[in-house]
C-alpha cells in the first residue's frame, strides 16, 4: 500500500519576525460569558510576531487562529491583521497554527470570530506595523511620527527615503512591542482591504483536489479505526467477537473501549465533558477493512437506564405536563392569567389564541464525517483535529490519556463543515485514546451513520401558547409554557430558554415558564443554538396573532417593536428595537411587502430574529401546489451586522447558505426508539436539493455598530417566514416540525 | 487482478473486488480529492468520471471499475485551468468545501454532453450533488458562466481532439 503523503500542517518556525520578551498588558477577549468561562484563566497577551512573518522578498505570511468550518474565517482574520499592518493582500500567505493559548481565543462558534477578533486582529497588525515604522524611523535617525506606511514600505518623504518590511524585518523584532489597546488604528475611510471581497486562501487547493482536510490527514505508518459505539447513551459494551474480528483479513486490532460514566445526565458537554462513550474499536491496514470488519462484529450491550426511551413516549410526556403547573417561571411581567379571563367577558374586544408547537430533535451532518489523527509515541501526542474548540480538546486529551498538556499537540486541519458539531472533542479523544492503546499513529473515521446516530443533536421541545390582542389589534397578554428537556434547574445542553427574547419587554402581561423531562440524548449547538427552534415558534406564533388582530403581520410587528421596552433582566439578552425596526422596514421595502397583488396560492411571510449580535428580517414568497408541495420562489433578507462587511462575498453567501440550512431544516427529524436514534443517512434527514433552492437577495443596513458575525443569525427567521407564507396561501399553520407531519413537502 | 485507468494512467489492483472505488482512489492510490460522504450514493461527494459517467465512486465496487478509464477532479487539469474551476473560483463557489470535487465532477459531466445547459438540465444533472452549506445558487451561476466561457474559447478557436473526459473543455493552448 503506498503511502507517500505527508500532510504537514505544522508551522515552520522560520520566523522573519521575531521578539524575545513582549512588553505590553494583557488583551483579554469579551465574547459570550460561557466562552470566558471554557478558555478559564484571562488569555495572555497577544504577540504580534505569532501572527505575522515577513520574508526579504516581501511576501508576508500571517497565522488566521481559528477554526476554518466554511465561513472564511480563514480570510476574515488574515484581513483584519494586513489592513492594519498596511500590506497589500495580494501579498499575503495564510497559515493555520496549532492550538495553543499563546493564540488567545481559538474558539470557533457562536458567530463570534468577528465580534471576538475585530479589535483584536487589528491591533495586532497595527502592532506589527509600528515596529517596523520605529524600526525605519531609528535607521534614518528621524521621528517616528515622519514616517508612513504603505503596501508593506515605509516612507520618510521629506528626506525621500523608503524601505520595504523585507528589509526593516530584522531591525524590527528589536523593538519594542506596543501595548496592543494603545495601538493608533486606521481610520474606516482609509481601508483597502476590509470591505473586499477575498477569496479564500484554500480555494484553490479545494477545487484541485488537494488534501487539505481533516479526512485527508495521513502519517507514515497510519493504521484506520473505526468505532462502534454503543446506540443507547450510558450503554456500555459488555463483550464483543473480538477474536472473530481479528482473524479478519487486514485487521490488526480490535478492543472494547470502557469509557468513562458520564458526569452527570445532563452535563455541559461543550468544553467541560465532550464524552468518552463505550464501544468497541476495529483496527486495520485500511479504512475498508476496518468497516467490512465491523459487519461481522456481535457486541453484547448493557444498554443501561436509557435503553426504553421512545419519542412517541416523550410527546405523550410533554402533553401531560403542559396540564400540569409549570415547575419553574423564567420570566413574568404583569398578568397574563385576568387578560385571558376577558375573553369571555361580552364586548370586551379580547381575543385570545392558543396553539401548540412540537420541536423536533435534529442532526448536524457535516458532510466531512467526523474523524480525527492521532499518534501516540513516547509519551506524547500529536493530534490533526477539525475541532471548533481545540484548545479545550487539548486539555481533554492530556487528561485523558494522563498526559502533561504540553506533551499533546494539536495541529488545526480544516473541517468540511462545522454547524457546531465541531465544538465537541468527543473524536479526538477515541482517537488519541486508541492511537495510546495500539502504540501507534490512526485515523479514527467515522462511517455516515456513526456520525448521524452519535451526535450532539439539535434538542427537541414542545411550546405551548396563549396569546392575547384588545379590540384595537394590539397584542397584551403572551403566555408559554416551554416542556423541554433537562433535570431541575437544568436544561438539556443549549435546549433552554432565553427569557429575554422577543416578544418580553414589548408586551406589557408576559409570562414564559417551563417544565423538564428526562432525556438520555446528547444535544448541543447547532448553527444558531436554541434561536433555530425558538425563532420558529414565536415568529409563527406572532403571525398567529396578527391576523386573529386583522393586522397585516408586518406592520403588527412594526407597532410591537414601537413601544416603550421594559427593562432586561439579569442576564437576560434583548434586542435592540430601533435596529430590527431598520431592518424590518428594509426588507418590507426590497420584497414589495404588500404592494403586489398575489393570486391565490401565493403568499408571502415575513419574520425576524436577533441572535448572536445580528438583526435579520426575512420575507419568504411560497406557492403551495397541489398534494400541498411547496416551492419557495424568492427570499429576501435584510440584515443588520453593524459598520462593515469585512468580506461581501462571503457575507452573503453566508447569508444564503444558512438560509437553505433553515429550509432544509424544516424537513429534519432524529427520533429515538429503544433508546438508540432512528435515522442513520441522508435519505431519512434530509437536505435541500438544488431544484428546491430559491433565488434569496441579500440586503445589508451598515449602522454605527461594531461588526458581527455571519455564520449564524441569518438562518433562524427562515423557517417562520415561510410557514407564515404557506398560512397566508392556505390557511394551514404549521405548528409541528419536520412539514411532512402535516402532509407538506418542498416540491 | 483488476486493471484501470486513472486519470491517464495505467493502474493495476489486486485487492478486494467489493471494496468502492472511492476507497481504492483516497487510500490506495492517495487521490484524496474524492470525499467520502455517506457511502450510499446519496450525497455525491464522491462522485468521479467513469468512462465519462458522472458516477458515485463510494457505491461503485472495483470489480465495476475493471477495465474503465476514471478521471478523478486531480485528473481535470494539472493546475486547476480547467474552465470549470476557473469560474468556481472566480465566482467565488465553495463554503467549506468538501461536496466541490463531486459537484466539479457532476458539472464537467453535464458540460459535456449538453455545452449550455437550461437551469432545468442543471437541477436534473446535480440534484444528486447535495451541499450542507448552501452553495448551489453559485454553483449555478458558474455552470452558466463555465457554459458561456467555453462557447466564446470554440468560436475562438475549433476544438482539438478530446483526449480524456472532460477534455473537451479545456482551454486551447498553443
Amino acid at each position: 500500500m503506498k503511502k507517500t503523503n505527508v500532510t504537514n500542517t505544522n508551522i515552520g518556525r522560520r520566523s522573519f519576525l521575531q521578539v524575545t520578551a513582549l512588553a505590553g498588558g494583557g488583551l483579554m477577549l469579551g465574547l459570550y460569558p460561557k466562552i470566558a468561562v471554557a478558555q478559564g484563566p484571562p488569555q495572555a497577551a497577544l504577540n504580534p510576531t505569532d501572527f505575522i512573518r515577513i520574508a526579504p522578498n516581501g511576501i508576508v505570511t500571517l497565522t488566521s487562529r481559528n477554526t476554518e468550518i466554511g465561513q472564511n474565517i480563514y480570510n476574515t482574520l488574515a484581513m483584519l491583521i494586513a489592513e492594519e499592518l498596511d500590506v497589500d493582500w495580494k501579498d499575503v500567505r495564510l497559515v493555520r497554527p496549532d492550538a495553543h493559548p499563546k493564540y488567545g481565543n481559538q474558539f470557533t462558534g457562536g458567530s463570534s470570530g468577528t465580534p471576538g477578533n475585530w479589535d483584536a486582529m487589528r491591533q495586532v497588525g497595527a502592532a506589527g506595523r509600528q515596529m517596523f515604522i520605529a524600526a525605519a524611523a531609528q535607521t534614518w535617525g528621524v521621528a517616528v511620527a515622519e514616517c508612513t506606511t504603505a503596501s508593506g514600505r515605509v516612507m520618510h518623504t521629506a528626506s525621500n527615503r523608503s524601505a520595504s518590511y523585507g528589509e526593516l524585518a530584522a531591525k524590527a523584532v528589536t523593538m519594542p512591542v506596543p501595548e496592543l489597546r494603545s495601538v493608533k488604528l486606521k481610520d474606516a475611510k482609509d481601508y483597502k482591504i476590509i470591505g473586499t471581497s477575498t477569496i479564500s486562501a484554500d480555494t484553490k487547493d479545494i477545487l484541485t483536489g488537494k488534501p487539505i482536510f481533516g479526512i485527508d490527514v495521513t502519517v507514515p505508518g497510519m493504521l484506520y479505526a473505526v468505532m462502534q459505539r454503543t446506540p443507547v447513551l450510558g450503554g456500555k459494551a459488555v463483550s464483543a467477537n473480538l477474536d472473530a474480528i481479528k482473524a479478519m483479513k487486514g485487521v490488526k486490532h480490535a478492543f472494547i473501549i470502557e469509557g468513562r460514566p458520564l458526569a452527570s445526565d445532563y452535563p455541559n458537554y461543550l468544553f467541560q465533558d465532550p464524552g468518552f462513550e463505550s464501544g468497541v474499536a476495529i483496527v486495520a491496514d485500511s479504512w475498508w477493512a476496518a468497516q467490512s470488519a465491523r459487519e461481522k462484529l456481535e457486541v453484547k450491550w448493557d444498554a443501561g437506564k436509557w435503553g426504553t426511551q421512545d419519542s412517541a413516549e416523550n410527546a405523550k410526556k410533554a402533553v401531560e405536563l403542559s396540564k400540569q403547573a409549570a415547575m419553574r417561571t423564567l420570566r413574568k411581567d404583569g398578568d397574563v392569567d385576568p387578560v385571558f379571563s376577558r375573553a369571555s367577558v361580552p364586548n370586551d374586544g379580547i381575543k385570545t389564541v392558543e396553539a401548540n408547537y412540537t420541536i423536533p430533535f435534529i442532526a448536524h451532518g457535516t458532510m466531512e464525517p467526523q474523524n480525527c489523527t492521532a499518534h501516540f509515541k513516547d509519551g506524547k501526542l500529536e493530534v490533526w483535529s477539525t475541532s471548533q474548540i481545540p484548545q479545550p480538546g487539548r486539555t481533554a486529551t492530556a487528561q485523558l490519556l494522563g498526559l502533561k498538556e504540553s506533551d499533546v499537540t494539536v495541529h488545526m486541519v480544516r473541517g468540511g463543515g462545522g454547524f457546531g458539531r465541531r465544538a465537541y472533542n468527543d473524536i479526538m479523544l477515541d482517537a488519541a485514546w486508541i492511537s495510546k492503546q495500539i502504540n501507534a499513529p490512526v485515523k479514527l473515521l467515522w462511517s455516515r451513520e456513526d456520525d448521524m446516530q452519535h451526535d450532539y443533536y439539535r434538542c427537541g421541545g414542545f411550546q405551548f401558547m396563549k396569546g392575547a390582542v384588545d379590540k384595537d389589534g394590539k397584542l397584551v397578554a403572551w403566555h408559554d409554557h416551554f416542556v423541554a428537556y433537562g433535570e431541575g434547574n437544568n436544561f438539556a445542553h443549549d435546549g433552554g430558554f432565553q427569557p429575554g427574547e422577543f416578544p418580553a419587554r414589548f408586551v406589557p402581561n408576559y409570562r414564559v415558564q417551563s417544565s423538564v423531562m428526562g432525556l438520555g440524548l446528547k444535544t448541543g449547538a447547532l448553527r444558531a443554538p436554541y434561536s433555530n427552534s425558538t425563532a420558529w415558534v414565536i415568529q409563527s406564533f406572532l403571525d398567529e396573532l396578527a391576523h386573529a388582530a386583522g393586522k397585516d403581520p408586518l406592520q403588527f410587528r412594526l407597532d410591537l417593536l414601537a413601544g416603550t421596552p421594559l427593562p432586561l433582566g439579569q442576564r437576560e439578552q434583548g434586542l435592540n428595537a430601533e435596529r430590527m425596526t431598520g431592518v424590518l422596514k428594509l426588507v418590507a421595502e426590497k420584497s414589495g411587502w404588500g404592494q403586489r397583488k398575489l393570486p391565490k396560492g401565493k403568499a408571502q411571510g415575513v419574520a425576524f430574529h436577533f441572535s448572536h449580535r445580528g438583526y435579520f428580517a426575512e420575507v419568504a414568497e411560497v406557492t403551495v401546489l397541489a398534494n400541498k408541495k411547496i416551492k419557495v420562489n424568492k427570499v429576501w433578507v435584510a440584515a443588520d451586522v453593524g459598520s462593515h462587511i469585512i468580506n461581501p462575498s462571503s457575507a452573503e453567501t453566508q447569508v444564503q447558505g444558512a438560509v437553505i440550512d433553515g429550509l432544509s431544516e424544516m424537513m429534519q427529524e432524529i427520533t429515538l426508539k429503544n433508546g438508540a436514534v432512528v435515522q442513520s443517512n441522508y435519505h431519512q434527514h434530509p437536505w435541500l436539493k438544488m431544484s428546491q433552492a430559491p433565488p434569496i437577495e441579500v440586503h445589508f443596513l451598515k449602522t454605527n455598530n461594531p461588526p458581527t458575525g455571519m455564520g449564524e443569525p441569518a438562518l433562524p427567521p427562515i423557517l417562520p417566514a415561510v410557514c407564515n407564507a404557506i398560512f397566508t396561501a392556505t390557511g394551514e399553520r404549521i405548528r409541528t416540525l419536520p412539514i411532512t407531519k402535516q402532509g407538506f413537502s418542498f416540491a | 487482478m483488476i486493471k484501470l485507468k486513472v486519470n491517464g494512467n495505467n493502474q493495476q489492483f489486486d485487492g478486494d473486488p467489493e471494496m468502492p472505488l472511492l476507497w481504492y482512489l483516497r487510500d490506495e492510490i492517495d487521490l484524496k480529492g474524492t470525499k467520502f460522504g455517506c457511502g450510499m450514493g446519496l450525497c455525491g461527494a464522491c462522485t468521479v468520471h467513469i468512462n465519462g459517467q458522472p458516477m458515485r465512486s463510494c457505491s461503485t465496487p472495483m470489480s465495476a471499475a475493471a477495465n474503465k478509464a476514471v478521471t478523478t477532479i486531480e485528473g481535470l487539469s494539472a493546475d486547476g485551468t480547467h474552465p470549470v474551476q476557473v469560474v468556481w473560483q472566480e465566482l467565488d463557489v465553495p463554503q467549506c468545501g468538501y461536496c466541490q470535487a463531486g459537484q466539479i465532477m457532476s458539472a464537467c459531466a453535464l458540460l459535456a454532453k449538453t455545452p449550455k445547459p437550461t437551469d432545468a438540465q442543471i437541477d436534473s444533472a446535480m440534484n444528486g450533488n447535495l451541499c450542507r452549506c448552501g452553495t448551489y445558487l453559485r454553483i449555478r451561476a458558474a455552470i452558466h458562466k463555465a457554459a458561456e466561457m467555453t462557447a466564446s474559447n470554440k468560436a475562438a478557436k475549433p476544438a482539438t481532439k478530446a483526449s480524456r473526459v472532460g477534455a473537451s473543455l479545456l482551454p486551447n493552448k498553443k
